[in-house]
């Protein structure tokens, strides 16, 4: 505990643990990567901005999240309030930060387009070159051992991807189901690996990619996308004309085209909300500690994040399971031969 | 302060609507493995959708009652 003397003496405010912000800043999107204590990696940070491209890394903020380090790149001036890059107010206001803040505490300050390589694109890229590495190593396996028993890293993956063929992929989609094979098998492991790799605290892990409602979005709308353009006639005839009376069809039909889009908007949300929660429940537990300022809360709260954790690792196989499953069912309501 | 209590109180409700559905779900699953026991890996699959739809709504109200 930092000990203050009268001269530093902070306001009482300021001091105190605030357990909601804490675990909202560990889930969110970051420009730098904390490695351990004081220790941070700056990210890339690259901004569009009306007078050209602005490219810097973020340890020009010196850590700073308050606005009061400004960066000067392209001619415009910039600060960081909150892992948020802003455009710089003229002058610093009372409290010493180029930022103006409106009555509810949200930044006035204009946005520049951000395009930065944050902690999740660099997770993004990490999880693409781990899931070349793992798969084009396993495929060329059964090239190098074609008809012999697997091997190695091969006989680890086999059951998986049988797992996905046998279990999602033949029973959803029936005997069409090869078509859809590529899609499910890699959106099944890309969210896996990723809920795997938040699920590592420190250094290659510790991002929260797929309890990014940006990622889970992309990913619903690719399924959105192959169900829409591979629905047969049946399909758009069963959302059109349904097999009800006419005046029916007043109510029906605007529930049907509806219910087009809630499908993928539930797949999103379930898995940003089940991976994003899941992380706010461990940080909750271990900030208990910090709430009650003793280190005897440890003894309950650690072992319980510990219990959690355990969970969260099947939920990280379940969640991954869950959204390949939908996939395919929808895929399969959408391409079902009517009988 | 107060709104803060509201979104708590909403997002109890759901846990308490979540956690009685998850339960329906998988007391009938284990009464259907126990009658067929053969079955018990459709079963698995079938009650885990089911429960990913019950589970998704509870944390809908969660994500209203953080927003």
């Amino acid at each position: 505990m930092k000990t203050t003397t009268a001269a530093h003496a902070e306001p009482e405010a300021e001091k105190k643990f605030n357990l909601g912000k804490f675990a909202l800043h560990h889930v969110a999107d970051s420009h730098s990567w904390h490695v351990f204590g004081d220790y941070t990696i700056g990210l890339p940070v690259i901004l569009s901005t009306p007078t050209g491209l602005a490219t810097f890394n973020a340890s020009d903020f010196h850590g700073d999240d308050e606005g009061k380090v400004v960066v000067e790149r392209a001619g415009q001036r910039f600060v960081s309030v909150h892992d948020k890059i802003y455009y710089a107010s003229e002058g610093a206001n009372e409290h010493g930060a180029y930022a103006e803040h409106d009555a509810a505490g949200k930044v006035k300050n204009a946005r520049p387009l951000d395009f930065s390589i944050t902690k999740n694109v660099c997770t993004l890229l990490l999880s693409v070159v781990l899931l070349l590495a793992v798969f084009l190593k396993v495929a060329n396996g059964y090239k190098v051992r074609s008809g012999k028993s697997p091997k190695g890293l091969q006989s680890w993956f086999e059951p998986i991807i049988m797992f996905v063929r046998d279990d999602i992929a033949k029973p959803n989609l029936g005997h069409k189901y090869e078509r859809f094979m590529p899609y499910l098998l890699t959106v099944f492991f890309f969210i896996w690996f990723n809920n795997m790799l938040g699920l590592i605290p420190f250094l290659p892990g510790g991002a929260n990619l797929t309890g990014n409602i940006s990622i889970t979005v992309v990913l619903a709308t690719i399924t959105f996308l192959l169900v829409n353009f591979n629905g047969n006639k049946y399909y758009w005839k069963h959302i059109f004309t349904p097999d009800v009376p006419w005046w029916l069809y007043i109510v029906l039909v605007p529930v049907e085209i509806i219910g087009i889009f809630t499908k993928p908007i539930a797949l999103a949300i379930r898995l940003f909300a089940n991976i994003t929660a899941g992380h706010i429940l461990v940080l909750a537990l271990i900030g208990l500690i910090f709430v009650f300022n003793s280190v005897f809360v440890s003894f309950v709260s650690v072992p319980f994040a510990l219990f959690i954790y355990g969970i969260e690792l099947l939920v990280a196989f379940i969640q991954a399971f869950i959204f390949t499953i939908l996939s395919a069912l929808f895929i399969g309501m959408a391409i079902e031969e009517h009988h | 302060m107060i709104t803060g209590s509201i979104a708590a109180i909403g997002a109890g409700l759901a846990a308490i609507g979540a956690g009685m559905g998850i339960g329906k779900i998988g007391s009938s699953a284990m009464e259907g493995i126990a009658r067929q026991p053969e079955a018990a890996s459709k079963i698995q699959t079938a009650m885990l959708i089911a429960a990913a739809f019950v589970e998704a709504v509870a944390l809908f109200a969660v994500v209203v009652a953080l927003v």
